[in-house]
């Protein structure tokens, strides 16, 4: 209980309100409405017993070396970023309504969208969606209302949540189409592209793709350009400390999941949606955005701005419903980028690929495995496996406690047998050779 | 609050080339060999700061800041109760945050297991039948809904297209229905606030999807008739979504299933004392009658023996809202919550934050007069008295000349169908001290401002800024270093 009320306190208030009792101030809901039986517990918890159920739920989960990742990665978070986020200021502030009173969220959400600009080469970027998948479906929604065109082309390699997502969002009608590329290689055949573009409203590509391969998107932006349609870009923001960014090859809308920024992987949740596009679609944007400007006196200060999108102005004609943002994800996604800087993200990303690279270095060498494509990865990438992916990964996890990928039959029945095993800069060398001697036991 | 007046830098501006904060080292024998021409050509404009500067930097920037722990935030509408630390604490717990969201379901069985009895537990309080968690906010659970609603008549064969809202709700009602491709029908209410049912009746029928309702209303007033217009819209064969945003006046007092309504949606971030961060992350729920169950987003949690286990239900099913489960982080705040309650504490949170409204209503009666002339619920909608707008003062100086005397404003201008509202909404979790200063800011607001009104219009000038130039700010947009 968290209230602070003293019997005195109550019958005081209730007299200053002019009520003989609580019961008259709720006379205006029908008394048979009024307090029914709860099957709930009759009794709470005190803070030390709750703690002691807690830990032993949060006991029960186990703890794999794990291998998986697949649009949320393992990743370390640097004691600053928790040390700011926990700060109270920002913790347990509201949306910055009032913004003489809001300075500083107001400024962290500004250098947030800086950040996003930044790391994906792009011209302006919002105060941040859901997730990567809300801002990869908000990002085609955009596109499908700067073309007024219903054809939906993507890339085999989107993540296939995303596309889940996606056509939920767009479940209120019949009239989409989602045409998708072929894959060849791992990647999307581009020569495939401009047929299928005809009529597009956009191309929705993810690079790293959902398999960890690097599409090459040099040229992509033209054929896409030369059939009317916008072109989506999806990527990991830590793969851009070193691939090439969403801006430099002409993406208009530009998404990511800023999960891999410094926040816990906390079974999907809460994440951070990373929003970006070229600044003729600025309007076209969904959610918060912050803005610079000036006080009375002239001094630089910070207001959310284009407004004139959004919900509570425009009601039924708004751009988007969203009315929150994920401001504290987004905090910590800016403290992350800020301790990194450029070279440390680099670094970052180096880490990532190198870790990979020996894993799959390693794993391919078994007898039985091999790499199932040949290009390039970020930092993680499809195994092929002899047997049942689904079983030699539980055999592993129930042997070993190493939870070796996320088998992809599911998802991509044409993939056979294979796992998505993923390497992120927690993995060590003796990590990775333990993974390898696992497998090779295991099968 | 302590405002550094001298330092309003970017934290772009304090850079230096070739300084360093973190560094992330490659132990291993490989180097990917990634081909030049995939890799990025200029290096992201990033700040290049020691981790002090960044430290420094961003504590500086808190510290511009109002918050729950800082200030009262009668903020109408949004809840700004205490976030208990423990919430944090629970959530921070390596084996929940560490937790991969695809994990193999036997890695996972705590926190399935908290997350079924989470379930079990906010259905019974919302007094219906099954739930899904994977919204991440109260807007993204109205569109879980108005998704279930079509799935629901597209699966009778019948074709609905409208939504039906009073005037007073929440914007992101017409938002959502018209992001579904509704389209929505505004019913006017009545002088007392409440729905009109004979308009209501008028504009419900065949092609009437759903009527979305905000229980208690958005002026803080119970739909008395709700009864009644629960059967006129079941008798058009519409179903009713009730706006849980103002459930912390019903919880444990009400159970929202015995009013009659089909679904509800729950944010965690007000009613469950999850922190709003700036703006997020929240985290939403949608609860609904056993009809509209096999509709719900997937996965869910199911138990199967002694085992957890996630439930990808039928065809029939929605599909996913968002990747994953949802924002399991906050749904473990949530948890640790409903813990720290009895059915009869959780009933204590309705009853205090109701009393706690209708004092600050009584307070200030005199100066501030309600837009009802009943008693509240949760929260109370005012406005300036005659005495202010006549001297020009208008609720927007009421707000900025409150921050000035060290209160967070209300929500102001909301709902649009009260000239100058303004939206108090105390919660339960401030005591009776603090409402006294506030009232007692209140009138010094008025009496200061009847007697010289420019210097309220001047307000705030203790912050770190004093008005600023909104209007610039969407004319030339600057959104970026």
């Amino acid at each position: 209980m968290y209230t602070p009320h003293t019997k005195k306190d109550r019958e005081e208030m209730l007299k200053t309100i002019g009520a003989s009792s609580f019961e008259e101030l709720v006379k205006q809901v029908p008394s048979k409405f009024l307090w029914p039986k709860f099957d709930l517990p009759q009794q709470s918890l005190d803070e030390s017993q709750a703690a002691a159920l807690l830990a032993g739920l949060a006991g029960k989960n186990c703890r794999p070396l794990n291998f998986v990742g697949a649009g949320a990665y393992e990743r370390y978070t640097p004691a600053a970023v928790g040390a700011i986020t926990s700060r109270t200021e920002f913790l347990t502030a509201y949306t910055p309504y009032q913004p003489e009173a809001s300075q500083g969220t107001l400024q962290a959400i500004y250098e947030f969208q800086s950040t996003v600009c930044a790391l994906y080469g792009m011209d302006c970027a919002n105060a941040s969606m859901y997730d990567g998948a809300s801002s990869f479906a908000e990002a085609v929604r955009a596109a499908v209302r700067v073309t007024g065109r219903k054809k939906i082309v993507y890339a085999a390699g989107v993540n296939p949540q995303y596309m889940d997502t996606l056509k939920t969002y767009f479940a209120h009608s019949a009239e989409y189409t989602y045409v998708k590329v072929p894959m060849k290689d791992g990647v999307m055949d581009r020569a495939a592209l401009p047929a299928l573009l005809e009529g597009a409203a956009c191309l929705a590509v993810q690079t790293p793709n959902f398999l960890g391969m690097i599409e090459d998107m040099a040229g992509v932006a033209d054929l896409t350009k030369a059939a009317g349609a916008l072109l989506v870009a999806a990527a990991d923001p830590v793969s851009l400390g070193l691939l090439a960014a969403p801006g430099e090859y002409g993406a208009d809308f530009a998404v990511g999941e800023g999960q891999s920024l410094g926040l816990p992987l906390a079974y999907g949740g809460p994440y951070l949606g990373l929003f970006s596009c070229k600044k003729e679609h600025v309007r076209q944007m969904p959610g918060r955005i912050c803005g610079l400007t000036k006080d009375k006196d002239g001094k630089r200060g910070f207001v959310l701005t284009l407004q004139a999108r959004e919900q509570h102005i425009r009601r039924d004609k708004a751009a988007s419903n969203i009315c929150s943002n994920e401001a504290l994800c987004a905090l910590a996604a800016t403290v992350y980028s800020a301790l990194y800087g450029p070279e440390g993200l680099k670094e970052l990303a180096e880490a990532n690929a190198g870790a990979a690279a020996f894993a799959a270095e390693r794993l391919s060498a078994i007898k039985g495995c091999s790499l199932k494509f040949k290009g390039p990865f970020f930092n993680e990438f499809v195994l092929v496996v002899p047997g049942s992916a689904a079983a030699l990964r539980e055999k592993v996890l129930a042997m070993k406690g190493i939870d070796i990928g996320l088998p992809l039959a599911p998802l991509y029945p044409e993939l056979g047998e294979t796992l998505l095993v993923c390497a992120t800069e927690t993995k060590t060398e003796a990590d990775i050779l333990k993974l390898e001697a696992a497998v090779k036991e295991a099968i | 609050m302590i405002c550094a007046a001298t330092d309003n830098q970017l934290s772009i501006e304090k850079s230096a080339p070739g300084r360093r904060g973190l560094h992330a080292k490659n132990p291993l024998r490989t180097r990917a060999d990634v081909p030049a021409n995939l890799c990025r050509k200029t290096a992201p404009r990033l700040p290049e700061l020691a981790e002090l500067d960044v430290m420094r930097h961003y504590t500086r920037l808190s510290r511009l800041n109002f918050s729950v722990d800082t200030h009262f935030y009668p903020l109408g509408s949004c809840t700004m109760k205490y976030n208990p630390r423990f919430n944090e604490a629970a959530a921070a717990l390596e084996g929940f945050a560490g937790l991969h969201p695809l994990a193999h379901d036997v890695c996972a069985q705590g926190t399935l297991e908290l997350l079924h009895d989470l379930s079990a537990r906010l259905t019974e309080l919302c007094g219906l039948d099954a739930i899904t968690l994977q919204p991440a906010a109260g807007a993204h659970s109205e569109f879980t809904g108005l998704l279930l609603a079509k799935a629901y008549f597209e699966n009778k064969g019948e074709t609905r297209t409208e939504i039906v809202v009073p005037d007073s709700a929440h914007g992101t009602n017409p938002a959502t229905a018209s992001m579904m491709g509704f389209t929505t029908v505004n019913i006017a209410s009545k002088p007392d606030g409440r729905l009109d049912v004979a308009e209501l009746k008028k504009h419900i029928g065949p092609k009437t999807a759903v009527l979305m309702l905000t229980v208690p209303n958005t002026l803080g007033i119970f739909e008395s008739n709700i009864e009644e217009i629960c059967r006129a819209v079941h008798e058009a064969g519409a179903l009713v979504y009730m706006d849980g945003a103002n459930l912390n006046a019903l919880i444990g007092m009400v159970k929202p299933g015995d009013l009659g309504i089909d679904m509800m949606h729950l944010n965690f971030h007000k009613t469950f004392s999850t922190p709003h961060g700036g703006g997020g992350p929240g985290a939403g729920a949608i609860v609904c009658r056993k009809h509209l169950a096999p509709f719900l987003p997937v996965p869910t949690v199911k138990k199967e023996g002694s085992r957890y286990v996630s439930d990808f239900g039928d065809a029939r099913s929605i599909g996913k809202v968002k990747a994953f489960f949802g924002n399991t982080g906050v749904l473990v705040k949530a948890y640790a919550y409903m813990l720290a309650h009895s059915a009869e504490e959780l009933g204590d949170i309705a009853r205090y934050s109701i009393i706690n409204a209708n004092y600050i209503r009584a307070l200030l009666k005199e100066m501030y007069p309600s837009y009802s002339s009943e008693y509240c619920m949760h929260e109370c909608v005012l406005t300036p008295g005659k005495d202010m707008l006549d001297k020009g003062l208008k609720t927007l100086d009421v707000a900025k000349g409150l921050i000035d005397r060290g209160f967070h404003a209300p929500t102001i201008y909301f709902p649009l169908i009260v000239h100058e509202a303004i939206m108090i909404e105390p919660t339960e979790t401030e005591s009776k001290e603090t409402l006294d200063q506030f009232a007692a800011a209140m009138k010094d607001v008025h009496d200061s401002g009847v007697a010289d009104p420019q210097a309220l219009k001047d307000a705030p000038v203790t912050l770190p800024v004093k008005r600023l130039d909104e209007v610039q700010a969407a004319r030339q947009p600057n959104l970026r270093w």
